[in-house]
């Protein structure tokens, strides 16, 4: 790719199309083809994709994994939309705030299939056309990407330095110019971050969101998810490899054409301004940046963003005004908070009326108490995790060379789907004649286990040159190095990656706690096979039962334990 | 004393014979950061090794505690080959390096422990050592709580607690305020003095001119690229020193002299057009050119009008050597001054850039800039045979780094553009990461 070296005859002209214009291209060209091709499949009939049943030949697994590619690059997008427009108003809003939070934090803890309720809406929406089951399987993923990406913006716009508020405020800059030139860039790296660990959670539940199965409802859109459930019915080992090569190439390129470029046009973003520190590489990003046409496209878009930011506009400035004293102001507060309560008792009443028209309290109660067996299981295996992990991943972090090679591995472990493990777990429980409450249990934290390991990684990794010196140059060394230097080091980030594996594991228990193989069925008690056994009959109400008590635990779980523990370790044992 | 201690204390604490250390770059080429050097420490000295930042003394300390191995030459320790971390010497880091979630205690029994004392014996042994170095009442208090010098303090405690033979140095004080530095020195000096150390020897590494003659029975000067000994210089003034007396500062200024009238060749005499493609390969250390013109102006000005010495530059100017060495050194590079002896001397063009306004005076750099920095006229040269008049930076990076380590070609292109975008030589625009002609307007 060394152009720069051409001969100066060969570039005579400033507007001749380089290399890197023909690639972006033909990059760009094909993905409008495609787009425009799948959206003619959006007017098809649903009758019409039942006649065309999925077919498990590998060659159709390409048309399959650009569709599913296809699907989460909307549900990103959509993602992206609710993050900036939610998570801005609950950081702008005072009184949006107070309600948009805590419902974003129980939204983080709904299992995904808990929203499976809504298929019924969307497939309602264009009745009998593919267009409404597509709207639905683009919502499931969405519900597994969008809850951290929006935590993830409010926080970082909650924490803009003061300095660079007052520069924009004095600058007197428009909102829109405001939110693109200030607000976005700031977010941005920390939010790409959250991007990525959405994607695997998108593919974790890929199964899940496209092969669409809610009591009598069943629509099997046309995807890789698709596809392994039907290898799974049909006992398929050859075509479930196959479809881990295909998930391997799609999220390859995910991370070559979306990831990496970002990565490394938000080093610019950085707030220090620290040189020395070489940029991340891409080749995309090369390409985009010395392609003309690209240059062109996004020089139209930069044009957008600064609508509102035309110099001599009279802009009004009214004084802030002082807060609590005045009137109005307390009126509306007021006003406001009397009006969620309200709502807030109307929706409890008829949320307990919709429930309890079926489910007698006493099934509520054993409800909790599976919830309690499901807590065992994730507090075992987060605690097994943690014994084999923490050791593993410090042993790496301090090696750079090796975490290089173990963190994209892990990332792509991360983003595996359950039901491909299923056809392993489930014929050696039915060989073993095992016991499936206690063994389908590491299935559960097969997918988000990743998060230790990568948190402690990185907290490796961060342990300053010199203090590792010091300990080596006082001979400190075996239990005594674990237990004074390197666990202590590693703790705040461990404990991240904890609350994200626990929070992640009780999700996962509603496709882990039921695992199938062909014919074979197995179940472990617990309240993720009771939720996953209720969407399965379409019961919605027994379905809202067992979301609102597996929210309840996670919420309760993360303040009484996670976040007093988070605190400690922030306050003791951060460097610096 | 029996004969056995006798012998032992007259022979060399510490022998480094012959050591080198170079690391592998990525393309297979060598960098060599100390070559040959050759040091003994005995019993009741205190030794300094001076030099710039980056010249490698840091990694000769590391060495020498066992915390890296040489690539060549010996390092030893009481006659034995250090070849791991040996007992007996021990270190106090410019970060301090304390464990944040220790407490004062618990970091300087951390040593202890180590060894494997008995829990009392560690504890009283802390406790005395914590009380010698004035931390007394702040036992229970994290790192956190204390301030830059209670930190540093708390680093020297967790040396001596264990009793070694060589306490290593590095940059101790560096990270201190002026005055804090100060007091620490001069605590650590009166116990040396007092023998209240239970320690035999030190060695010191720092940049700092003044703390180097203040604290050292022996100084050794360091060079850069690649680092080894090129002076020694001993240093009988009795304690406590003061930095006012003459024979303190005729110590210093001896100092400055021996620091900068080493031959550079690769930096003097050349015109860039000469050897094309010679020279466009010397490192060059970022230095703004508001800092340029400030040096200029500052000498100058009388009392100096145009011919200064360093240490007394340095004084006014309150910089460091670290500071001062690398703008004296770019000044020279462009021709605005000379260097020689311990003095700085303005050139006829240095005096005629400080006379002239900003336009002249870009001009001026300008032509100075593309006539003596062989870098500055090889991109100036590529931009102008080009029909686009742009260039990216990873054409001139690859070209840099058959000569430099990558973070050296990095500074050097980033210290390129800064200079030709003040001269306004040429542009660079950091988003698209490329070198071209047009300024925008």
């Amino acid at each position: 790719m060394r152009l720069d070296r051409l001969p100066i005859s060969v570039l005579k002209t400033r507007f001749i199309p380089g290399g890197w214009d023909v690639l972006a291209f033909v990059i760009v060209f094909a993905f409008l083809v495609y787009v425009a091709e799948a959206a003619l499949g959006l007017m098809g009939s649903l009758a019409g994709l039942e006649a065309t049943p999925i077919s498990l030949d590998p060659s159709a697994l390409v048309g399959y994994a650009a569709r599913t590619a296809l699907r989460m690059l909307i549900a990103m997008l959509a993602s992206l939309l609710f993050t900036f427009t939610y998570a801005t108003l609950a950081a702008k809003s005072r009184r949006a705030e107070v309600v948009l939070v805590p419902l974003l934090d129980i939204l983080q803890s709904l299992p995904i299939l808990g929203f499976s309720i809504t298929i019924l809406f969307f497939l309602s929406l264009t009745p009998g056309r593919v267009a409404g089951a597509e709207m639905a399987a683009i919502f499931l993923i969405f519900t597994s990407q969008a809850w951290n990406m929006a935590f993830s913006f409010y926080h970082s716009l909650r924490s803009i330095p003061h300095e660079l508020d007052e520069a924009a405020r004095s600058f007197r800059l428009s909102p829109w110019m405001r939110f693109w030139r200030l607000e976005v860039p700031f977010a941005m790296p920390p939010l790409i971050w959250n991007m990525m660990m959405s994607m695997s959670g998108g593919w974790f539940f890929v199964v899940a969101a496209e092969a669409i199965n809610v009591g009598n409802t069943k629509v099997t859109l046309p995807g890789v998810g698709s596809y392994v459930a039907l290898a799974i019915e049909q006992r398929n080992l050859g075509a479930i490899g196959w479809a881990i090569a295909a998930m391997f190439v799609v999220i390859l390129v995910y991370d070559q054409l979306l990831f990496r470029p970002l990565i490394a046009s938000a080093d610019w973003f950085r707030l220090e301004q620290e040189a020395g520190l070489t940029p991340s590489q891409s080749w995309a990003l090369t390409m985009m940046r010395r392609s003309h046409f690209l240059g062109l496209v996004s020089r139209l878009f930069l044009g957008i963003l600064n609508i509102g930011g035309g110099r001599s506009r009279s802009v009004v400035i009214r004084p802030r005004m002082a807060p609590d004293d005045n009137p109005g102001r307390r009126f509306g507060d007021f006003a406001w908070y009397a009006a969620i309560a309200l709502i807030g008792i109307i929706a409890m009443l008829k949320a307990v009326r919709f429930v309890f028209a079926e489910v007698s309290p006493a099934e509520v109660g054993h409800v909790v108490l599976l919830g309690f067996v499901t807590f065992l299981r994730v507090g075992v295996l987060i605690a097994v995790a943690s014994l084999i992990w923490v050791p593993i991943g410090i042993y790496v972090g301090l090696r750079p060379r090796v975490a290089s090679i173990v963190q994209p591995i892990a990332q792509f472990l991360a983003a595996f789907p359950v039901n491909l493990i299923y056809p392993i777990v489930v014929s050696s429980i039915v060989l073993g004649n095992l016991n499936p409450n206690i063994w389908l249990s590491p299935l559960m934290i097969l997918g988000t286990q990743w998060y230790i390991l990568f948190n402690v990684i990185v907290g490796a990794s961060a342990i300053p040159p010199d203090m590792r010196y010091a300990g080596q140059n006082f001979h400190v060394s075996g239990w005594l190095w674990w237990k004074r230097i390197a666990l202590p080091a590693v703790f705040p980030f461990y404990v991240t990656g904890a609350i994200t594996a626990s929070g992640g594991s009780w999700n996962a228990s509603v496709v882990s706690e039921v695992a199938e193989w062909g014919k074979q069925h197995l179940t472990a008690t617990g309240l993720g096979s009771y939720i996953s056994r209720a969407t399965d009959a379409g019961d919605f109400r027994r379905t809202v039962v067992g979301i609102v008590v597996m929210a309840l635990f996670v919420v309760v779980l993360n303040r009484l334990f996670w976040k007093p523990l988070f605190a400690r370790a922030e306050r003791k044992f951060r460097m610096s | 004393m029996n004969a056995n201690a006798q012998a032992l204390n007259l022979a060399p604490l510490l022998d480094v014979q012959g050591v080198c250390k170079s690391f592998r770059k990525p393309d297979g080429d060598e960098l060599v950061v100390l070559e040959n050097v050759n040091l003994t420490l005995r019993p009741g000295e205190i030794v300094g090794l001076l030099g710039r930042s980056g010249s490698g003394k840091s990694t000769l300390l590391r060495t020498i505690a066992g915390l890296e191995l040489p690539s060549g030459g010996n390092v030893n320790y009481l006659g034995q080959p250090v070849v791991g971390p040996a007992e007996g010497i021990a270190m106090v880091f410019q970060s301090f390096a304390l464990f944040p979630w220790l407490t004062v205690l618990e970091n300087v029994k951390l040593g202890l422990e180590a060894l494997g004392h008995p829990e009392a014996d560690t504890r009283s042994r802390s406790l005395k050592a914590i009380d010698l170095i004035g931390l007394d009442g702040f036992e229970s208090a994290y790192p956190r709580e204390l301030s830059g010098g209670m930190r540093q303090r708390v680093g020297f405690a967790r040396a001596l607690v264990v009793h070694p033979n060589i306490l290593l140095m590095d940059e101790p004080f560096s990270a201190l305020d002026i005055l804090t530095a100060e007091t620490l020195r001069n605590d650590f000096l009166d116990l040396w003095g007092e023998g209240q150390l239970p320690i035999k020897s030190v060695l010191l590494v720092t940049h700092n001119i003044e703390e180097a003659v203040q604290m050292c029975d022996r100084l050794l000067i360091f060079s850069t690229h690649p680092g080894r000994v090129v002076s020694e210089i001993n240093i009988d003034l009795p304690h406590p020193r003061h930095a006012l007396d003459p024979r303190f500062r005729a110590l210093v200024e001896r100092v400055y002299v021996e620091m900068t009238s080493k031959p550079r060749g690769d930096r003097v005499g050349h015109k860039a057009e000469r050897f094309p493609g010679t020279g466009i390969g010397t490192t060059l250390t970022h230095v703004s050119s508001n800092l340029l013109s400030g040096l200029l102006e500052a000498v100058s000005e009388p009392p100096y009008n145009g011919h200064a010495d360093l240490p007394a530059i340095a004084e006014a100017l309150s910089m460091d050597v670290d500071e001062l060495f690398p703008v004296a050194e770019a000044l020279q590079l462009l021709r605005f001054a000379e260097i020689e002896g311990g003095d700085i001397k303005l050139t006829r063009e240095g005096s005629e850039f400080v006379k002239s306004e900003t336009d002249e005076r870009k001009r001026l750099f300008a032509r100075h800039l593309l006539t003596y920095v062989p870098l500055a006229a090889h991109v100036r040269r590529v931009l102008d045979e080009r029909a686009t008049h742009t260039a990216p930076k990873s054409r001139f990076f690859d070209e840099l780094e058959d000569y430099m380590a990558e973070e050296a070609a990095e500074q050097t292109l980033r210290t390129i553009i800064s200079w030709g975008r003040y001269a306004e030589a040429f542009a660079y625009d950091d988003a698209r990461q490329a070198f071209s002609l047009e300024n925008p307007a």
